[in-house]
């Protein structure tokens, strides 16, 4: 399955330094990988399972860019991530699009919010920030609440068509494969971004920012780079929500657990490298969803809970850091 | 009296009633963190809390629930240093406090959640308290005590707070732990141990809170939620350490609240205050009331 | 560890519930592999109020069937996760049970946000779908196998406001102006324009008409300005949370209305219909089920009567007027529908509830086309006489009289509402 392909990939980039484009071709390769296992597989809930953790990886590696490698703390993850999902939905009904133009109209819509959250935010720091951002959840969410015309508080439905494209044998295994791309280019982007120059300047930033913008470094232009850059994938991430359970509305797209998990899974991962958020999410949203179907009652939300916070107090640097102390 | 103006002193006056619930929910806050801080985003959850216990204690002693409360406070002022206690064991001594630490607390505000509806189920609980059927009125303005009560209660506790924070070296002592941690050292004083003290302060707060809270409307395991942007909102705008700052903002957040959904309806009334909050953000980090950096 | 074993006794104690009955006397007992019925129903998170009372109907439902024989001669088996409210969670819970459970059956959870992220799952399988509590869900996907217990019908617009509107202009003398209250929400935004689009039919003037957001804390502003502009009747659409602080304010503001009421969803919940009280009094009240003796069909004392000792013991909704018998419906229709055709055939089952009347606990069904009823049965209801919080005065006929439809009607209408003053 695709975790597996995923980890498999992890495991084989790790070890020695590799270039950009030698990543991006690795990859890609694992996402090939990926979508041919599934296919091969082909059992819907399969899918359906993998979509669901491979949109929290993006979601996850997103948050990391600005949380892991900058520090600041955005709780506003859900509010990008419904702006994606709603971009779909106001993309597709009002010109008609598919999923894929209305995913890049999606990472263009999260980019611009981003970028305004860092115009609006920049003198912020620390707790400041994460509440500015907690603010913008509630202001964004009143706005698409009072806003019709993508069905406002009643919810939209995005009906999937009939068709669909080749080779694949259902609409869900397309999601999937569209879901497993964008999951292996943003962790191919999240990795580009710590070993250049913007991921020195951002880790700069995030260790003292007076410091940094003592020695010259461009805090303010970085941060809003950072925003931006992650305020798109977030919204990428939330884009193909509609197709998947064709319905949304603003409690669910706007649900805490979005903001709680794109936190909590870099977090358990490993905030450090572009390995923590993928370990992490693969490792959280896996055991959400199986416990969704096994253990099947309140107690499972308990999961989240105590993970969190057995980590955060047992391994503060993240499974990554486990490991890098061990070796 | 003009239709028009009675609507508005109303709705005045009704922000103000809801700003005494506000501020009692940011007051502990304020504590922990203004003063001490810890960005104890579980605080709403604590509250929670202690309405829901102070809900079960009413079904079976009839007692009043503000009383309740107010007994309850040295049960969460123990909880709340007992949670000081481990933060500061695994982050605060590690200066991991940052994320780590709001991670923590997320976590926690989860394992409270998921317990009640665990322990309690998922319904909503309420109290009746003897006062809630009763409206005081002064002309055409309205006072119903459902509000009042609790709002003078928590008026009541913010004031022996700060008169706790001027008057008695420990109080001092913990505002004094907000500015300088070394200067502490110096006196002799464990900077631990008052903000052990003053943790457990803010989670008894959110005790006191609860009771208010469970007055005013049911409670269910999640009505902590709407809470969580509003009390930081009031925290932020307050200016942080100050708890008059505190409570004027509470005041005004209610207040901006209520006169919205009196004239332009009330949909668009989380986005206004909201958008006050990060309009100060934007302009003036330190907030209202705060000192400048 | 600690969940799995609490798990383990869940099974425990469903496995015993499921086997007492049988043994004490069965008539034939069941044999064969079970007919698996699947679905999610909310356990945790915002809906499970009314999950939880569903699942306990659903499970006396399985209990029953079973004693008796089973379905078809084979045992049925509930298969049911928790979706935590999220409609997030859902299509992963339906392929799943598809999939890799292998379910013959599937029915929805409670409320529109968790059946309409269903639909696209059941579709792709063909599947028949009895819904529980979903407003106009099938509106946009028009499947054919699709089926709703919900006794709005298919057309809110027209119908859903028709009793209020109905009590209303039946006054002496009639009403004038008409204030809108609602909850920003899917099905209180359906009930508002029905009531919106009828009072203009009627000819009353709308002098107050907005949404709330379901963040709102203090009533008391909107109360006001409703008070402010001088309705002669209120349509309040609401849920419990925000029922209570409505009503509430409504007290506190000393209101007069000559009608108040609407769908607003809060005394259906037995905790809120002790917390309020006589504020109840008068207070007209959209519904699916009074205990009143107009409305009583085969079944539905016996289903209250097993259920309120077991909401007991597992601390859910104590008297079970709201969704319970709606719940047990939901399973009666599929019930009648497999013994009609005899095997567990998709296109055969949607064919017979096309075709067939079902009775159930809350009286004779037809479905329409689009899955809806036929006939909408859209009760309005009037608390009266309410004295003190006691419970058992809820339990009695004559608390709650029906006013609308006429052919269910069990009393008079009075008014007006002044919230217990």
């Amino acid at each position: 399955m695709s975790e597996t392909a995923i980890t498999a990939m992890a495991a084989r980039s790790a070890p020695r330094r590799m270039s950009h484009p030698a990543f991006w071709l690795a990859s890609i390769a694992a996402a090939l990988v990926a979508i041919i296992a599934l296919r091969a597989f082909g059992s819907e809930y399969a899918y359906f399972a993998a979509t669901f953790v491979l949109q929290y990886v993006v979601l996850a590696t997103a948050w990391n860019i600005l949380g892991g490698y900058a520090g600041y703390v955005n709780f506003g993850a859900a509010a990008f991530f419904a702006a994606g999902a709603y971009t779909t939905v106001a993309i597709g009904k009002a010109l008609g699009l598919s999923l894929l133009p209305c995913i890049a109209f999606a990472a263009a819509v999260g980019g611009a919010l981003g970028f305004g959250t860092g115009i609006l935010t920049l003198r912020l720091r620390g707790a400041y920030f994460a509440i500015a951002t907690l603010c913008l959840s509630v202001v964004l969410q009143t706005l698409v609440v009072n806003w019709d015309y993508v069905g406002g508080s009643r919810g939209a439905y995005v009906i999937r068509p009939r068709e669909v494209p080749w080779p694949f044998d259902s609409y869900s295994g397309y999601l999937c494969a569209i879901m497993v791309v964008l999951a292996a280019a943003s962790v191919a982007i999240a990795r580009s971004i710590e070993t250049s120059r913007l991921g020195l300047g951002l880790a700069a930033l995030r260790d003292d920012e007076a410091a940094a913008e003592a020695a010259g470094v461009p805090t303010l232009r970085l941060k809003l780079v950072a925003t931006t850059i992650s305020g798109a994938m977030m919204a990428v991430a939330g884009a193909p929500l509609p197709y998947l359970g064709s319905y949304v509305e603003p409690n669910s797209a706007f649900g805490l657990a979005y903001a709680v998990n794109a936190i909590a899974m870099p977090l358990i991962g490993g905030t450090g490298s572009w390995a923590g958020p993928l370990i992490g999410a693969i490792l959280l949203a896996s055991l959400q969803q199986a416990a969704t179907v096994t253990i099947s009652s309140a107690a499972n939300l308990l999961i989240v809970g105590v993970v969190l916070v057995v980590f955060v107090c047992a391994a503060p640097h993240g499974i990554i850091g486990l490991f890098r102390r061990r070796a | 009296m003009d239709p028009d103006l009675a609507l508005l002193l109303n709705g005045i006056v009704s922000g103000l009633l809801l700003g005494g619930l506000y501020a009692a929910a940011a007051a502990g806050l304020s504590v922990s963190f203004g003063m001490l801080d810890v960005v104890n985003i579980a605080h709403p959850a604590f509250m929670v809390l202690g309405s829901l216990i102070v809900a079960l204690l009413w079904a079976a002693t009839g007692l009043d629930p503000l009383l309740l409360s107010i007994l309850l406070t040295p049960a969460f002022w123990a909880l709340g240093a007992a949670i000081y206690v481990a933060y500061h064991h695994f982050f605060e001594r590690r200066g991991d406090e940052a994320i780590q630490g709001l991670a923590f607390f997320f976590g926690v505000m989860f394992i409270i959640e998921v317990g009640l509806v665990l322990a309690i189920g998922p319904e909503q609980h309420f109290v009746d308290a003897a006062y809630a059927n009763t409206t005081w009125r002064l002309g055409e303005i309205d006072l119903p005590l459902r509000m009042l009560v609790p709002a003078l209660v928590s008026f009541a506790a913010i004031g022996g707070l700060v008169l706790f924070l001027r008057r008695t070296f420990t109080g001092r002592a913990i505002a004094a732990v907000a500015q300088d941690r070394e200067a502490l050292r110096l006196l002799a004083i464990d900077p631990v141990r008052i903000k052990r003290l003053a943790f457990g302060i803010s989670i008894a707060m959110a005790a006191l809170a609860g009771g208010a809270l469970v007055v005013v409307q049911p409670v269910d395991a999640w009505s902590g939620h709407v809470f969580i942007g509003r009390v930081f909102a009031v925290v932020i705008m307050g200016g942080l350490s100050s708890l008059g700052g505190c409570v004027l903002a509470a005041l005004a957040f209610g207040v901006v609240e209520n006169v919205t959904a009196s004239f332009y309806g009330p949909s668009w009334s989380p986005a206004v205050a909201f958008g006050c909050l990060l309009l100060v953000l934007a302009v003036r980090p330190q907030g209202f009331f705060g000192r400048t950096a | 560890m600690k969940d799995i074993s609490r798990r383990d006794l869940g099974r425990l104690a469903l496995a015993a519930a499921a086997t007492v009955p049988a043994t004490a006397r069965a008539q034939t007992a069941p044999s064969g592999p079970p007919i698996r019925i699947g679905y999610s129903m909310s356990l945790s998170g915002g809906l499970a109020g009314n999950g939880r009372p569903a699942l306990l109907a659903h499970r006396i439902w399985a209990e029953e069937v079973n004693a008796k024989g089973g379905l078809l001669g084979r045992p049925v088996e509930l298969v049911h996760y928790d979706d935590q409210s999220t409609g997030a969670q859902v299509p992963g819970i339906y392929t799943k049970l598809i999939d890799v459970d292998k379910v013959d059956l599937v029915i929805s959870g409670y409320a529109t946000a968790i059946i309409a992220p269903a639909m696209p799952v059941v579709m792709q399988r063909n599947m028949t779908f009895v819904s529980l509590f979903g407003t106009g869900v099938n509106a946009d996907f028009k499947y054919d196998r699709y089926f709703s217990i919900n006794p709005a019908g298919s057309n809110v617009k027209e119908t859903f406001a028709k009793g209020f509107m109905d009590i209303a202009m039946a006054m002496d003398p009639k009403p004038r102006s008409i204030g809108l209250v609602n909850l920003d929400s899917d099905f209180h935004q359906r009930t508002a324009e029905s009531a919106r689009h009828l009072a203009r039919e009627n000819r009353l003037r709308i002098v107050y008409d907005r949404a709330y957001p379901p963040s709102t804390v203090d009533f008391t502003p909107i109360i006001r300005s409703v008070q402010a502009a001088r309705p002669d009747i209120v349509f309040v659409g609401s849920y419990p949370p925000d029922t209570a602080g409505l009503l509430r304010a409504a007290s506190e503001l000393r209101v007069n209305f000559q009608l108040f009421g609407g769908p607003m969803i809060g005394p259906h919940i037995t905790a809120q219909k002790m917390q309020l009280g006589p504020i109840l009094n008068n207070l007209v009240v959209w519904d699916v089920y009074a205990p009143e003796p107009t409305l009583q069909f085969p079944g539905t004392q016996a289903l209250i009567e097993r259920y309120q000792p077991l909401a007991a013991r597992e601390n859910t909704d104590a008297l079970g007027h709201y969704v319970p018998p709606l719940a047990y419906a939901q399973m009666q229709v599929l019930e009648q529908a497999v013994r009609r055709v005899g095997r567990i055939d998709q296109a055969a089952l949607a064919a017979d509830m096309h075709a067939n009347q079902f009775d159930t606990v809350i009286g004779p069904l037809r479905f329409d086309a689009m899955g809806e009823w036929t006939e909408e049965r859209n009760l309005y209801t009037q608390y009266q006489g309410v004295q003190g919080n006691g419970i058992d005065q809820f339990k009695k006929a004559g608390t709650q009289v029906i006013l609308y439809p006429q052919r269910y009607k069990s009393g008079e209408f009075r008014k007006p509402y002044t919230a217990g003053a």
